[in-house]
C-alpha cells in the first residue's frame, strides 16, 4: 500500500496509518480489494482527472474540456464537490481531495476499498482490462499521432462521429470467446455444396456408412448455412462499432479511432451496469467500517452529516447510493431472518411476516454471493420487493404533457419494478442492431431499433445517422417506431428522409 | 505546470465561441447553474455541447423516484431532466449551500451580460507614471550592466570578426559591447471612480419602482466595483428640490412632491465640482425616474446642465426610466431628442423587474 506525497499529517494521525487500519478492518469483514494506491490531489487536479473520466493520460478531446469547466465551476461556486475518484485498474488508483477533513478521508478511504473489492470480485468486471491506465495512455499517443499526421480538425470531427456511436456495443459479447473478434479467419470454407461422404468400397454397405437421411440432413444444414451466409451480417449484430470497424470503407487510422472508442466503451460498460450495486456496496462498507471500527467519538457528528448528504434524495432523482445501500441491507436482513423462499412468500399473515425470524444468520454470506455474480438488472429483478418499495417510498413519475411537468404517477410495485428495469436495460440506451449491411442490395446500412414503447429523440437520431453515414459512406437507414408506427429514417449523405413502414405494409 | 486539460478546455471554448468547427454550432446549449448570494439568486452560465447519440426522447415519460407525495404531485418541470436514467448522473458529488463573493458575482455578471471591461478614459489626464527597468541602453552606470546582453554582443562581434574559436571559446567584451539596463516610464491608469445615483422620489414613484431602482443600482455598483480599485458612491434624491442622502435613506425614502429634475442635476454638478476633479476621477452619473418632469422649461434646463456641465466631466450619464402607473415617460424622449447618438448619454427604459437585465446591459455594455 502506498500513499504518495508525504508528509501526510492531515490531522494527528498520518493518513497511512489510517489507511492501514481501514484496510485491516475491511479484510476483517471479508472484503478482498485490489492493491490500492491513494493519491492526494488538490481540487483542480481532482477536477481535471475527473473530467478525463479518471485517466489523466486520455486522448485529447474537447468533451473533457467541457466536463472540466462544469466541474470547476460547480466547485468554485460551491455547488458540488468531488470527494474521491477511484479507477478500476490493478493496482487500483484512488484520488483523494487534499482539503477533505480527516473524518472525510477516513470515510472516503473505506468507501474506496468497497469499490476496489467490487472491481476485483464482481464477475461483470472480470473481462475489463486491468491495465487500463497504460492502455488509455496508448490511445492518447495514437490519437496525437493521427492529429499530427492528418490535422486536428479532420481527426477531431471523425472522433466526434465515433463518439456519437460510442454506446453501440454488445457488452455481453465479451463473455463469449467465439464472438470476441480478436482474430479473423479469412480461409475459404471447404466446398460445401454437397455433404461429404465417407468412403465405402462396397455398394451394399454404402447406405449404412452414408445413411441417406443423415446425408439429407447434412445437405439441408449446408443449404441453410449458405442462406445465412448470404445475409450480411449473418445474424443481427449489436456491436455496431465492431461491424463498422470490419466493414466500413474507411482508412486505417479511422478504423483505429473507432476501435479506441469501442474499447473504452467496453471498459466503462461494467461500471454503468453495476452503478446501483457498486455505489451501494461501497456505501454499505464505509458506513460499517466507520461505525464499527474507525470512528472517533469526536467525529460522529461530521461523519453523520456527510454520510447522510451522500444518501440524500430528491423526488426526481433516484440516488444510487441510497437505493443500493438500502437494498444490500435489506438482503442481509432477509437472509439473516430467513425472509425468503416459498413458505415466506406464500404466508399471508402480515403480522407474522413482519416478525418472521428463522435466525438463519446467512445475511453476510448472501451479500458476498450477490456481489460476485449480479449486475443492476438482476439485482433489482431478484431483490426489489413490494415491502421494500413501500418502505422506501418509491414511486413512478410520468411526464404530463398538459402541464409540462413530471408528476408522481403511482406507487404500484409492478410498475415501479418494470420502469426501473427498463431504465437499466442496456444501461439506459436504446438497443440498436445492424440487420443488413447490403440493404436494398445497394450496400446501404440498415439498423433496427428494438422498440420497447419508448420513442427515440428523432432530432438527435437524425444527427447521429449523419455521423454514421460519414463512416459507412453509403446511405444509412434506421428502422424505429414513433408512437407505435414503424418508421424508416434514411440519410443518404445529402438529405434526410422518412418512410412510414406500418402503412405500406398494411 | 501546464495542466493537461488546458488544451481540451481551450478547444472547447473556441468551439463554443464559434471560432472553429462551425458545424457543431447547433449542438451548443447555453445552460446555467443556479447559485445564491444572500437573497439574490445568481445564474452561472454553463454552455455545453452535445454529441448527438441515439437516445430516448426527453419527455418519453416514466421514471422511478423516491419520496413523499400523492399521485399527481409535481416533482419537476418538463424541461428539466427529472432523473435522466435510473441512476443519478454524478457520482460523489453533493449539493452544497452556495456562497459567492462579491468579486465572483461581478465576474459572473460580466460574463453573463458579456460586458466589456471598462476603458479608463482620457490617457493624458488619468495616467500616472511609474518607472521600470525594462529597457536596454548602450551607456549607463556599471551597477546596471546587463551581463547576458553584453556577453551576447561580444559573442556576435567576435564571430563576425572571425576570432571566435569553438575549441577555446573565450569572449572578451570591449567597451562597445556593453549593455546596460535602462528605465522606461510606464503609464499606469489611475483607477478611481465615483458613481452618483440620482432618484426621483416624487409621489408618482411607488414601492415597486423603487425596488427596481434598488436592484439595478446594486448590480451596477457590483460591476463598477469590480472594475475600479476605489469606488465612491453618492446618492441624491429629488422631488421638486434635491438633496444628498446616505445609502439607507436613498432606498427607503418616500416623498410626495412635484418633480423638478434640474434640481438633481444641479446638485450633481456641484458635487462633482466640489469633490471629484474629473482629472482624477472617473465619474458615472445614474438617474432613475418615471419620466414625469414638471414642465418643458425645466427639461430644457436639465439638458443644458447636462450638455454644459455634467457630460464633459463624466464617463457616462445613464438615465433609466422606470415605468409607473402615473408617469408619462416624456423625459426619456426629450433626452433622446436632445442627444441623438451621443456617445456618453445612455438611456434605457425599464418596464418591470424582468427588464433590469437588459437595462444593465444597455448601460454598461459600451465599456465606458
Amino acid at each position: 500500500m502506498v500513499v504518495r506525497k508525504s508528509p501526510l499529517r492531515n490531522g494527528k494521525e498520518p493518513l497511512r496509518t489510517i489507511q492501514e487500519s481501514i484496510l485491516e478492518a475491511a479484510r476483517g469483514f471479508g472484503l478482498d480489494p485490489l492493491r490500492t494506491v491513494f493519491e492526494l490531489v488538490a481540487h483542480d487536479e481532482l477536477n481535471e482527472v475527473a473530467a478525463f473520466g479518471g485517466f489523466p493520460t486520455r486522448f485529447p478531446h474537447w468533451r473533457f474540456g467541457m466536463e472540466y469547466e462544469q466541474l470547476a465551476k460547480g466547485y468554485s461556486y460551491g455547488l458540488s464537490k468531488i470527494y474521491e475518484l477511484v479507477i478500476n485498474n490493478d493496482p487500483c488508483y484512488a484520488y483523494l481531495m487534499k482539503s477533505n477533513t480527516l473524518v472525510d478521508q477516513k470515510m472516503v478511504i473505506a468507501h474506496v476499498y468497497g469499490h476496489s473489492d467490487f472491481f476485483k470480485n464482481n464477475m461483470w468486471f472480470s473481462q475489463t482490462n486491468r491495465r487500463m491506465i497504460d492502455e488509455m495512455a496508448n490511445h492518447g499517443t495514437r490519437l496525437r499521432r493521427y492529429i499530427e499526421r492528418h490535422g486536428e480538425s479532420t481527426v477531431e470531427s471523425f472522433l466526434d462521429a465515433a463518439l456519437s456511436l460510442e454506446w453501440l456495443i454488445d457488452y455481453h459479447s465479451v463473455y463469449s470467446p467465439t464472438r470476441r473478434r480478436t482474430r479473423y479467419d479469412f480461409s475459404e470454407p471447404e466446398d460445401a455444396a454437397t455433404p461429404r461422404r465417407l468412403r465405402s468400397d462396397r455398394d451394399y454397405m454404402d447406405r449404412y456408412i452414408n445413411p441417406p437421411d443423415f446425408l439429407e440432413a447434412q445437405r439441408k444444414k449446408i443449404e441453410e448455412r449458405a442462406k445465412a451466409a448470404k445475409r450480411f451480417p449473418e445474424r443481427p449484430e449489436k456491436d455496431v462499432l465492431a461491424f463498422l470497424i470490419e466493414h466500413s470503407p474507411i482508412e486505417n487510422w479511422q478504423r483505429d479511432i473507432l476501435s479506441i472508442v469501442r474499447e473504452e466503451s467496453y471498459y466503462f460498460a461494467p461500471q454503468a451496469l453495476t452503478k446501483i450495486m457498486n455505489e451501494g456496496w461501497a456505501t454499505y462498507w464505509h458506513a460499517k467500517i466507520m461505525t464499527e471500527k474507525a470512528l472517533e467519538p469526536g467525529e460522529v457528528v461530521d461523519f453523520a452529516d456527510h454520510h447522510s448528504a451522500t444518501l440524500g434524495t430528491s423526488p426526481g432523482v433516484l440516488n444510487p447510493y441510497k437505493l443500493g445501500v438500502e437494498l444490500w441491507r435489506d438482503i442481509e436482513d432477509r437472509w439473516n431472518k430467513g425472509k425468503f423462499g416459498r413458505e415466506y412468500d406464500e404466508c399471508d399473515d402480515l403480522a407474522r411476516k413482519r416478525s418472521w425470524d428463522l435466525a438463519l444468520g446467512r445475511g453476510r454470506e448472501k451479500i458476498f454471493e450477490v456481489r460476485r455474480i449480479y449486475n443492476d438488472i438482476t439485482f433489482i429483478d431478484d431483490f426489489l420487493t413490494k415491502e421494500f418499495c413501500e418502505e422506501q417510498n418509491l414511486f413512478v413519475y410520468k411526464h404530463n404533457a398538459q402541464s409540462n411537468r413530471y408528476e408522481i404517477n403511482d406507487r404500484d410495485f409492478d410498475t415501479i419494478k418494470r420502469t426501473l428495469l427498463f431504465r437499466l436495460t442496456n444501461m439506459g440506451h436504446p438497443v440498436l442492431q445492424v440487420v443488413d449491411g447490403n440493404f436494398r442490395n445497394r450496400t446501404e446500412l440498415l439498423l433496427k431499433h428494438a422498440y420497447e414503447g419508448s420513442d427515440l429523440d428523432l432530432d438527435e437520431a437524425r444527427d447521429a445517422l449523419r455521423n454514421l453515414q460519414r463512416i459507412w459512406r453509403r446511405p444509412v437507414n434506421l428502422e424505429t417506431s414513433v408512437e407505435d408506427q414503424v418508421k424508416l429514417l434514411t440519410f443518404d449523405g445529402n438529405k434526410h428522409s422518412e418512410e412510414d413502414l406500418s402503412t405500406s405494409a398494411a | 505546470m501546464v495542466k493537461r486539460i488546458e488544451k481540451d478546455f481551450a478547444r472547447f471554448r473556441e468551439i463554443i465561441k464559434g471560432q472553429i468547427r462551425k458545424d457543431l454550432r447547433k449542438y451548443i446549449t447555453h445552460g446555467e447553474m443556479i447559485g445564491k448570494r444572500g437573497k439574490y439568486a445568481v445564474s452561472i452560465p454553463l454552455p455545453s455541447l452535445r454529441i448527438p447519440t441515439f437516445r430516448y426522447g426527453k419527455n418519453d415519460g416514466m421514471g422511478v423516484g423516491q419520496g413523499e407525495g400523492e399521485p399527481g404531485t409535481p416533482i419537476a418541470m418538463g424541461d428539466e431532466p427529472a432523473g435522466k436514467g435510473g441512476a443519478g448522473e454524478h457520482p460523489g458529488e453533493h449539493l452544497l449551500e452556495v456562497d459567492v463573493t462579491i468579486d465572483e458575482l461581478a465576474q459572473i455578471l460580466g460574463e453573463e451580460l458579456e460586458l466589456p471591461r471598462i476603458k479608463p478614459r482620457g490617457k493624458s489626464v488619468l495616467m500616472s507614471e511609474r518607472d521600470r527597468y525594462t529597457g536596454i541602453a548602450r551607456a549607463g552606470p556599471e551597477s546596471l550592466r546587463h551581463f547576458k546582453r553584453t556577453y551576447r554582443e561580444a559573442l556576435k562581434r567576435s564571430m563576425a570578426m572571425g576570432v571566435y574559436d569553438p575549441a577555446a571559446p573565450m569572449i572578451l567584451p570591449v567597451r562597445e559591447d556593453r549593455r546596460y539596463r535602462s528605465r522606461k516610464p510606464r503609464h499606469v491608469p489611475q483607477n478611481n471612480a465615483v458613481v452618483i445615483y440620482m432618484m426621483d422620489v416624487s409621489g408618482s414613484m411607488g414601492d415597486e419602482q423603487k425596488e427596481i431602482v434598488r436592484t439595478e443600482a446594486f448590480w451596477i455598483d457590483t460591476w463598477l466595483r469590480s472594475q475600479y480599485k476605489k469606488v465612491e458612491t453618492r446618492y441624491i434624491v429629488h422631488d421638486a428640490s434635491a438633496k444628498e442622502v446616505d445609502r439607507a435613506t436613498f432606498y427607503s425614502i418616500k416623498e410626495s412632491g412635484g418633480t423638478k429634475i434640474s434640481s438633481a442635476y444641479l446638485l450633481c454638478d456641484e458635487l462633482i465640482t466640489k469633490s471629484f476633479n474629473p482629472a482624477e476621477w472617473n465619474v458615472y452619473a445614474f438617474h432613475f425616474s418615471d419620466g414625469d418632469n414638471w414642465g418643458s422649461e425645466d427639461t430644457k434646463k436639465c439638458i443644458d446642465l447636462l450638455r454644459e456641465e455634467v457630460l464633459p466631466r463624466a464617463n457616462a450619464f445613464c438615465y433609466g426610466q422606470v415605468k409607473s402607473a402615473y408617469g408619462s415617460g416624456q423625459f426619456k424622449k426629450d433626452l433622446d431628442g436632445a442627444f441623438p447618438g451621443h456617445q456618453t448619454v445612455i438611456t434605457s427604459e425599464i418596464r418591470d423587474k424582468a427588464g433590469i437585465y437588459d437595462s444593465i446591459k444597455e448601460f454598461l455594455g459600451k465599456g465606458r
